[in-house]
């Protein structure tokens, strides 16, 4: 479900499949631990098939969580039809979206 | 840091569902630590059984009866551990009486709606036709309350400065030529934001947008083969539930956040929100309708009922749901509230608010209250409340619905009375100058805000029918034309319906601005039929409530072909805003309040100072003081004429300095027919002016 690698100062996390009430609390707790000792991470969605109600909410935590630790997070490769639901719903506007993670690592000031 | 509730630990098991003794309030599923709390109340119900469901399965994953220990009063709560709340389904078994003629419709086969379900599922994409064969077609469903609202609240905008417009939430975007991602839902009005902000409405009243049942006796028409379905849904399932169907992401369950961030933007915009709900009746029907939750978990207190246990069908639709009755008088308060303060919607339209005035006989009570309760309620002290103040039982309570200070009413003579004067009526200059006064007939001891005042609403014809139909053409209902109005005060220009003579067409296109232009120069407040900006047409249907297709559907293309309606549309609009001596919480006193030599209002006709009442006058002139204004205003002067043709006003002063400009002038063709009052060209004769057949010219006055 959760895949994490390090790229210099970045925190890469790649997740994979639904994320839905029942496995995003599974999906916290892998993330968690990867985010504590980093202060720049992308999120790459391009695996997510699913995100739920409850998905969205695990994500803005996540989101809120590390953004309040002065952290800077950009979520990559988020699918068209997850974008409009998350249009619609208002969660978008609290996001930073990039196409790939090569897009995210310059937002993050870290391009080459 | 809090501890762990001492009393959050299962006491009792269930096929491996662990629950124990729950909170009593709030009444519907909650969310609370490692759990759902459940607490539903019946008062003649002997035992009563939680139903869950897996989301969408047919069969119940569990059926857990309340013990008795777990009900105190009339209320039967658990809390239920370990739930999946996003894949939650529930109901309730009711057990009790099977005893129709003493008011009991106990039946325990049936799997029950909780009327404080937050969320229902099952018509959870518009239109898709549901499985008839299913036992349950609505189950109750948990909704996440974590919306984050950021700055926003309630925008409280004065009464007097409101320009309300009232949109069907499918119907606004449905049409292809919207041109919105997501047509006819809450998203899709979020992207015409702009559209309605340069309209310059500053509140957005929907029609009802509580989940209802589109299929509701839904039928195909005999000749067409159209299906023709429940499309406005005057019909509530739930009070507390959005209508999924009109979210995108209703299919996701996602409607709740979907409506939240519609209101969040239209708020940023500056445009509040409004909703049309209906306390008068339920979707249960009569005695032949289905069981789905009142009538199955406590009918007698849900319904207002005969001696001998039959329906009472106040609202035309079957049933009248028993609101002064203080179980119920309860739910519509918390529903209310909760919408308040959970949405954060800034009032509410109340459809045949005249029933929320009967006692549980059906009388009309002199003080009901239900309508008390809500005019005094804290959460709800800012927002609108407005009355459609009639039902479908023969209360109209136009200028006398009880109204404790608080309370507004759709001003049905408005609408009456402006119809029959623009279409040439003699006898009616009279009237009008009351109606353009905001109605102190009926609303003295209120103010003019109390009026809401509108020619035209999703009841009725639209405004470009009511100039293209003498009669209403209602076949595509499939009723021969049965029903509907009949009075309908319209009037069809020369020719019944759709015309290629541009004598014709230029006349409708006059009198469509015409009576924009007097909506907007009366005092209380406009409100404006979704569409009338751009000359909609229902092809002279004034009953287009089962119809989801191009009849009820707004065509945006219109908005190009009359795009000097909409233009003119805007900018009286815009004129109200400009202008102050427009708005006031307050009636005119007709006398000089400033000392600036003029009373607040002054009434005139061809001549000056000899407005003429008499039984054949078809002309009114007045002039606003922009002394008496609430700040610094010109003084306007407004000359009506619906006389067949043009006459001569004589001019009353503009005040000393002054120069009378010509702002709007409906004969004319656009864009002359309306100029921002900077731009307007002052009269070069300003004794006298020209008022052309049928037209309003209104004049400011401003230095040189």
């Amino acid at each position: 479900m959760v895949s994490v690698n390090k790229q210099g100062n970045v925190t890469v996390i790649e997740l994979e499949g639904s994320i839905d009430g029942k496995t995003a609390p599974q999906v916290r707790d892998e993330m968690k631990p990867a985010l504590e000792d980093s202060t720049q991470a992308i999120l790459d969605m391009t695996k997510v098939g699913y995100l739920s109600s409850a998905g969205l909410r695990l994500l803005l935590l996540v989101y809120r969580e590390f953004t309040a630790r002065k952290g800077k997070l950009v979520l990559v490769g988020v699918a068209p039809d997850i974008q409009a639901v998350m249009s619609h719903t208002g969660f978008l506007n609290f996001f930073t979206l990039k196409e790939t993670q090569a897009q995210a690592m310059e937002a993050l000031g870290q391009g080459q | 840091m809090m501890e762990p509730r001492i009393d959050y630990y299962p006491t009792h098991e269930h096929e491996g569902f662990k629950f124990r003794r729950g909170h009593t309030l709030p009444f519907g599923a909650t969310v609370v630590p490692s759990g759902v709390n459940f607490s539903i109340f019946s008062s003649a119900a002997t035992s009563c059984t939680l139903v869950l469901f897996r989301k969408h399965e047919a069969e119940p994953m569990v059926e857990i009866e309340f013990p008795q220990e777990f009900r105190i009063g009339d209320v039967y709560s658990m809390i239920v551990f370990d739930l999946d709340v996003e894949e939650l389904e529930y109901g309730y078994r009711m057990d009790g009486p099977w005893n129709p003629s003493a008011g009991y419709r106990f039946d325990r086969t049936k799997v029950l709606c909780d009327p404080y379900a937050r969320v229902l599922g099952g018509r959870d994409i518009w239109r898709e036709e549901p499985d008839w064969s299913s036992p349950q077609q609505h189950r109750g469903r948990l909704a996440f309350n974590d919306f984050d609202w950021e700055q926003d609240r309630p925008l409280e905008i004065p009464t007097e400065d409101l320009v309300i417009y009232e949109a069907h939430v499918r119907g606004f975007t449905a049409h292809p030529s919207s041109g919105v991602s997501a047509p006819g839902t809450f998203a899709g009005i979020r992207e015409k934001i702009p559209y309605l902000k340069e309209l310059g409405i500053n509140c957005l009243e929907l029609l009802p947008i509580f989940e209802f049942d589109e299929w509701e006796n839904s039928r195909k028409h005999p000749d067409t083969g159209e299906w023709l379905l429940n499309y406005w849904g005057y019909s509530t399932l739930g009070f507390f539930a959005p209508k999924a169907g009109f979210a995108a992401t209703g299919r996701f369950g996602m409607q709740v956040d979907e409506l939240k961030t519609l209101i969040k933007e239209l708020h940023q915009a500056g445009i509040e929100v409004m909703l049309d709900v209906v306390f008068n009746h339920t979707s249960e029907g009569d005695h032949r309708g289905p069981v789905i939750s009142f009538r199955g978990i406590d009918n007698r207190t849900y319904y207002i009922l005969t001696p001998d246990g039959w329906y009472y069908n106040f609202s035309g639709c079957g049933n009248t749901l028993n609101c002064n009755h203080p179980v119920v008088r309860n739910m519509v308060l918390d529903c209310l509230r909760y919408w308040a303060a959970e949405y954060h919607v800034d009032g509410f339209r109340f459809d045949l608010a005249s029933i929320l005035g009967r006692d549980q006989n059906g009388a009309p009570l002199p003080n009901p209250p239900l309508l008390e309760s809500l005019a005094y309620d804290p959460v709800l002290s800012k927002c609108k409340l407005i009355a459609e103040a009639w039902d479908a039982g023969g209360l109209y309570q136009v200028g006398s619905f009880p109204a404790y200070g608080r309370w507004a009413e759709w001003n049905g003579k408005y609408r009456d009375c402006t119809r029959k004067f623009l279409k040439g009526d003699a006898g009616h200059a009279g009237e009008i100058a009351t109606r353009i006064q905001g109605s102190p007939d009926l609303y003295y001891y209120r103010g003019p805000t109390a009026s809401i005042n509108f020619i035209t609403c999703h009841d009725g014809f639209t405004l470009r029918d009511l100039f293209s139909y003498n009669g209403k053409h209602n076949e595509a209902n499939g009723e021969n034309n049965n029903d509907g109005s009949n009075d309908n005060e319209s009037w069809n220009c020369g020719w019944e319906g759709e015309s290629t003579d541009p004598g014709v067409n230029a006349l409708r296109a006059q009198m469509m601005k015409t009576a924009i232009c007097l909506l907007m120069v009366s005092r209380g407040v406009p409100m404006l039929l979704m569409g009338d900006e751009f000359g909609r047409t229902q092809h002279g249907n004034n009953n287009a409530y089962c119809h989801d297709d191009d009849l009820g559907w707004m065509n945006w293309a219109l908005a190009e072909d009359n795009a000097g309606l909409l233009r003119f549309t805007r900018e009286m609009i815009r004129f109200r805003h400009q202008h102050s001596v427009l708005r006031s919480r307050s009636f005119f006193e007709h006398r000089d309040r400033v000392g600036s030599g003029y009373a607040d209002i002054t009434f005139h006709g061809t001549q000056t100072w000899r407005p003429d009442f008499s039984p054949g006058s078809r002309c009114l002139a007045f002039r606003l003081d922009g002394a008496h204004a609430g700040s610094p205003d010109n003084s306007i002067y407004v000359a009506i004429n619906m006389f067949w043709d043009g006459l001569p006003y004589e001019l009353p002063s503009p005040g000393e300095g002054k120069r009378w400009k010509v702002a709007v002038n409906t004969s004319m063709p656009s864009p002359q027919d309306i100029c921002p009052t900077s731009e307007a060209p002052f009269l070069e004769d300003q004794s006298s002016a020209i008022v052309g057949p049928r037209s309003i010219m209104v004049l400011v006055a401003d230095s040189q």
